[in-house]
């Protein structure tokens, strides 16, 4: 069996993945992305689409910066993509609302983003609104709406078009997308690693896992660690309607194409990617609460997926000490961290960038 | 919301819905069958409880057969709920519905679903005309409303619907301009080794010579072996377009009816997640169900054509067969009862099957259908067309839950049912693989659109405030 | 689109109104709201919200979605409801306004 040889092999097709092989490919490197085939478990696939900023990093300021930053290269990367997929990604960052429906809820939250914004000793852009402000930014919240946080920087994009857009753009620089080429094991071998996947055998000289869930049992094979779980998340979606959610809210947005999202639940629930309806009705029970105008639209589907969740919830991004070359990536929020992941992280990687500048989120904080 | 329980639920109130019923309720078991439409019958025997008397005799005795079902269903202590959706079925067999915009829930220890068949999705050129209809549809209006195509009527396609819609419309006195069959020259000779079982059965043989014999006699032009067909017009129909005795073919009309043969409904075994077979000879999926219709999920049975093209009478006798199964795994039949039970239904089913291998292939629909051209259109609702979908396996998509992804691809609110045969086979040929590896769409609740307040009425948690992200 | 049969023995009922866009067709009873608007010529039903189209039923028993029509602010599939006195339909260009709720 010959092996296909590549300078850097990415396993996993997902947003993390797809993302880290554009930015390698924008650089010139010859790129192999491999990944499981047409059901599989995929984060990327089942998201709910926001380029957040808000409450992210809450108890750590570099995860707050380090999102912050992503949010800020988003522009650019959108239009980049846009450009060359000949696709509109739909990345709209307008600001995002997160309604309370109760006092406490307001408080606790503002509270919070205080204390961050005092941490990060820099500015953190926050408005608390009441009732009557909320109502006068978005029209159709609903009487049991006390209040929302602002923030401008937040956003949300199309995730469909968004991978679809990284694929063009991979493959548009003779990069090389691999679905049903599950990695069954990795071998560092002369400073190179070989991979079955597929049937075929891939040789490179750097690989990436950015396997979601399965970076849990291939970490290992080069000398890393990823302990990652899946939290569950449901997300309902509704038939295309007219245009009335200007704002993406943390449970409600509005695409493009009109369809409203509404999400999602945090389950710890293992390997299960089905949908309950306790969950759902809950779900749907809320956004009615937030917008009832909701209650007349036809929900159209509904899902299930797996979140990649680390044990503190902040990424993984480390590079292997007894297999140089081979690097763990795994985080939540791989939507809203796609440009920076495409640009400082590639870098970094590339020895070009430090390890601080990309949040220095090392896995030996779990090794206790 | 209380959640209810009863022994057997049945999805569906076709033939082999309310066989399945009224064999639950006749060994005891407490039934409900829940039906989407508004009465019993399903697609054959709609509204077989309301039809006149002319009309009724116009449909023939075929569809009067329905007549004795329904009757039993109605005399039973089978609980039917009509007008009702069932919208999700879990593998714990919990079952959410929705009547008169109103969502519940119940538990059943056995369901059997008897969700029916539909009509192959026929992805020519126009198809997306108003004025193009499944000849099935045309059927449907005579049955349930006594209604007629107006106009210039062509029937295109393949298969013993195309032959029975066009003779039941002509007895009520439609004006058929023409009939363009496109069954390919080749199929006759992939039927002929199914021919001597066939004839073990003759009775539809004979019905199907009867009925080619009426449309001859009639004098309607009948273009054999077409091919290219599409449809012509800009705000709706204006003409169908083929090629045939050698040269092409325009035929104006007013109401196209489409028909290239039905494939079972499968979208609540697909949500279930159960296993399914792809069926080279009828060229669908059908799911895999164990003599007494049980699918791969326990206590989980389907019957009729939703298991696989039979027909009616098939139906009757597949439900009837599940519902003992259902019975005895309940312990209210022993298994001598329950095998004796059935015997007559097993010899009834194997009878009405035998005439399938020879009708399969007699009408299997042309490659040109399944692999339309480019610019074809072939998910209706995203309006996502075949060009885009080999480009997207050109791509890297392996299977119809990628193209999904990329491009909405039966994500709208047919949720798939209509392009899903499609798209699995356009791929399977880009792909130069079996269809049965290239896979089906998952299906993800609802089964059908519901107002999302009709679910949210189900929350019945106390609310706090949500957390938030990290 | 269609027209009612001519029955020899039973005279034509004398049927009841429902509103589409604001005017009135005729329903016999038992007709679904599709074929009672199919039967009173209107075509198309909706344009959709991807490009525009026009569209009208393709399979009338609950399968293609292209019934869809909005009755008393229920969006529905046209054909799996059965006509009722005093219905009010309004058909579909584009996406749906939800409107205001109840
Ligand atoms: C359009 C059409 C026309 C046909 N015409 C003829 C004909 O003239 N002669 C002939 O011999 N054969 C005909 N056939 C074939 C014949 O209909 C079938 O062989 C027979 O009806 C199969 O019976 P069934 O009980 O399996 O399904 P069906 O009769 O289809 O019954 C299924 C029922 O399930 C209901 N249902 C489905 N999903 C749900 C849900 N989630 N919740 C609630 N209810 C649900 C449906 O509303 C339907 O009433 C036709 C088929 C089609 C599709
Ligand atoms: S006409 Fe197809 S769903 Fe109503």
């Amino acid at each position: 069996m010959t092996s296909i040889a590549c300078d850097t092999v990415i396993v996993g097709g997902g947003v993390v993945g797809l993302s880290i092989a554009y930015g390698f490919a924008r650089r010139g490197d010859r790129v192999a992305v491999l990944d499981e085939g047409d059901v599989a478990f995929r984060a990327a696939r089942g998201n709910f689409g926001l380029v957040w900023v808000q409450g992210k990093g809450a108890k750590n300021p570099d995860y707050a910066r380090w999102t912050m930053a992503a949010a800020a290269l988003w522009p650019a990367f959108a239009e980049e993509l846009a450009a060359q997929a000949d696709t509109d990604l739909q990345l709209c960052q307008n600001g995002g609302l997160s309604i309370c429906l109760n006092q406490s809820e307001l408080e606790t939250r503002a509270s919070e983003l205080q204390a961050l914004r005092t941490q990060l000793a820099s500015n953190y852009p926050f408005e608390v609104l009441d009732a009557k402000a909320l109502r006068g930014l978005v029209s159709e919240v609903g009487p049991e709406a006390v209040g929302a946080i602002y923030c401008p920087l937040d956003g949300h994009v199309s995730p469909l078009r968004l991978l679809h857009a990284l694929v063009t753009g991979i493959q548009a620089r003779r990069g090389t997308l691999l679905p049903g080429h599950t990695v069954e094991n990795i071998i560092p071998r002369g400073g190179e690693f070989e991979m079955q996947a597929g049937g075929k055998r891939f040789s490179a000289g750097r690989v990436v896992l950015a396997a979601g869930l399965g970076n849990r049992a291939l970490a290992p094979m080069v000398g890393l660690n990823a302990p990652v779980k899946p939290v569950r998340g449901q997300i309902l979606v509704s038939e295309r309607i007219k245009p009335f959610l200007r704002l993406a809210t943390l449970t409600v947005r509005q695409t493009g194409e009109g369809v409203v999202q509404i999400g999602d639940s945090k389950e710890d629930v293992g390997f299960d990617d089905s949908t309950t309806i306790d969950q759902l009705a809950h779900i749907a029970h809320r956004a009615v609460r937030c917008f009832p105008k909701l209650q007349n639209a036809n929900l159209v589907r509904c899902w299930g997926a797996l979140r990649v969740m680390t044990p503190d919830g902040y990424p993984i991004y480390e590079g292997s000490a007894e297999y140089p070359g081979a690097y763990v990536i795994t985080c939540h929020s791989g939507i809203t961290l796609a440009a920076a992941h495409a640009g400082p992280l590639v870098e970094w990687m590339l020895g070009r960038a430090r390890f601080s500048d990309i949040g220095g989120f090392g896995a030996e904080r779990f090794h206790v | 919301m209380t959640t209810r329980e009863c022994d057997l639920l049945v999805i569906g109130g076709g033939p082999a819905g309310m066989a399945a019923a009224n064999a639950g309720a006749a060994l005891g078991l407490k039934t409900l069958l829940m039906d989407e439409q508004m009465q019993a019958g399903g697609q054959i025997y709609r509204n077989i409880n309301g039809v006149s008397g002319h009309l009724g005799a116009l449909l023939g005795p075929d569809y009067l057969h329905g007549r004795e079902l329904a009757a039993r269903l109605r005399g039973s202590a089978v609980e039917t709920h009509f007008g009702t959706l069932v919208w999700e079925v879990t593998a714990d067999r919990e079952v959410s519905a929705q009547k008169n915009g109103q969502s519940f829930r119940l538990r059943a220890k056995q369901i059997i679903a008897a969700s029916g068949a539909m009509e192959r999705a026929s992805p020519v050129p126009g198809w997306t005309l108003p004025g193009v209809m499944n000849a099935g549809a045309a059927q449907i209006a005579l049955k349930s409303g006594a209604s007629l195509p107006a106009g210039r009527v062509v029937l295109a396609g393949g298969g013993p619907l195309l032959f029975l819609v066009a003779c039941q419309l002509m007895d009520a006195g439609a004006e058929i301009t023409a009939i363009v069959e496109t069954s390919p020259a080749a199929n006759l000779l992939r039927a002929l080794p199914h021919l001597p079982t066939a004839l073990t059965a003759p009775a539809y043989l004979i019905k199907g010579l009867s009925m080619m014999r009426k449309i001859r006699v009639a004098g309607i032009p009948w273009f054999r072996q077409a091919s290219a067909l599409s449809i012509d017009g800009r705000q709706q129909v204006e003409a169908v377009r083929f090629h045939s005795r050698g040269q092409d073919q325009r035929i104006a009309a007013d109401v196209v009816l489409l028909h290239h043969g039905i494939i079972p409904n499968t979208q609540i075994g697909r949500m279930l997640r159960i296993e399914h077979a792809w069926n080279q000879g009828q060229l669908c999926w059908h799911p895999i169900l164990d003599s007494w219709g049980e699918t791969s999920s326990p206590g989980i049975r389907i019957a009729g054509d939703g298991g696989g093209i039979a027909g009616a009478l098939a139906a009757e006798a597949s439900g009837m067969i599940a519902a003992y199964g259902a019975a005895y795994t309940l312990g209210k039949i022993t298994e001598p009862e329950r095998d004796r039970g059935t015997a007559m239904m097993r010899r009834l089913l194997d009878r009405h099957r035998r005439i399938r291998p020879f009708l399969d292939a007699l009408y299997q629909p042309p490659e040109w259908l399944l692999q339309p051209s480019d610019d074809v259109v072939v998910c209706r609702c995203e309006e996502v067309t075949a060009g885009r979908i080999r480009k997207m396996a050109s791509q890297g998509c392996t299977g119809p839950n990628q193209t999904k992804f990329f491009s909405r691809c039966g994500m709208g609110p047919c949720q798939g049912r209509i392009c899903g045969l499609p798209v699995t086979q356009i791929l399977a040929r880009e792909l130069r693989r079996d269809p049965g590896e290239v896979g089906a769409y998952r299906i993800r609740p609802p089964l059908k659109p519901i107002p999302i307040g009709s679910l949210a009425a189900l929350d019945s948690t106390t609310t706090t405030g949500d957390d938030y992200g990290n | 689109m269609f027209k009612r049969m001519q029955s020899p023995v039973a005279p034509e009922q004398d049927g009841f109104e429902l509103c589409v866009d604001g005017t009135p067709i005729t329903a016999q009873n038992g007709e679904t709201v599709a074929l009672a608007m199919l039967n009173a010529g209107i075509v198309p039903f909706r344009h959709t919200a991807v490009s525009g189209q026009a569209r009208a039923p393709l399979c009338l028993m609950g399968v293609c979605f292209d019934c869809m029509v909005e009755i008393d602010g229920r969006l529905v599939q046209s054909c799996m409801v059965d006509a009722r006195p005093g219905m009010r339909v309004t058909l579909l260009t584009g996406a749906r306004d939800i409107g205001a709720a109840e």
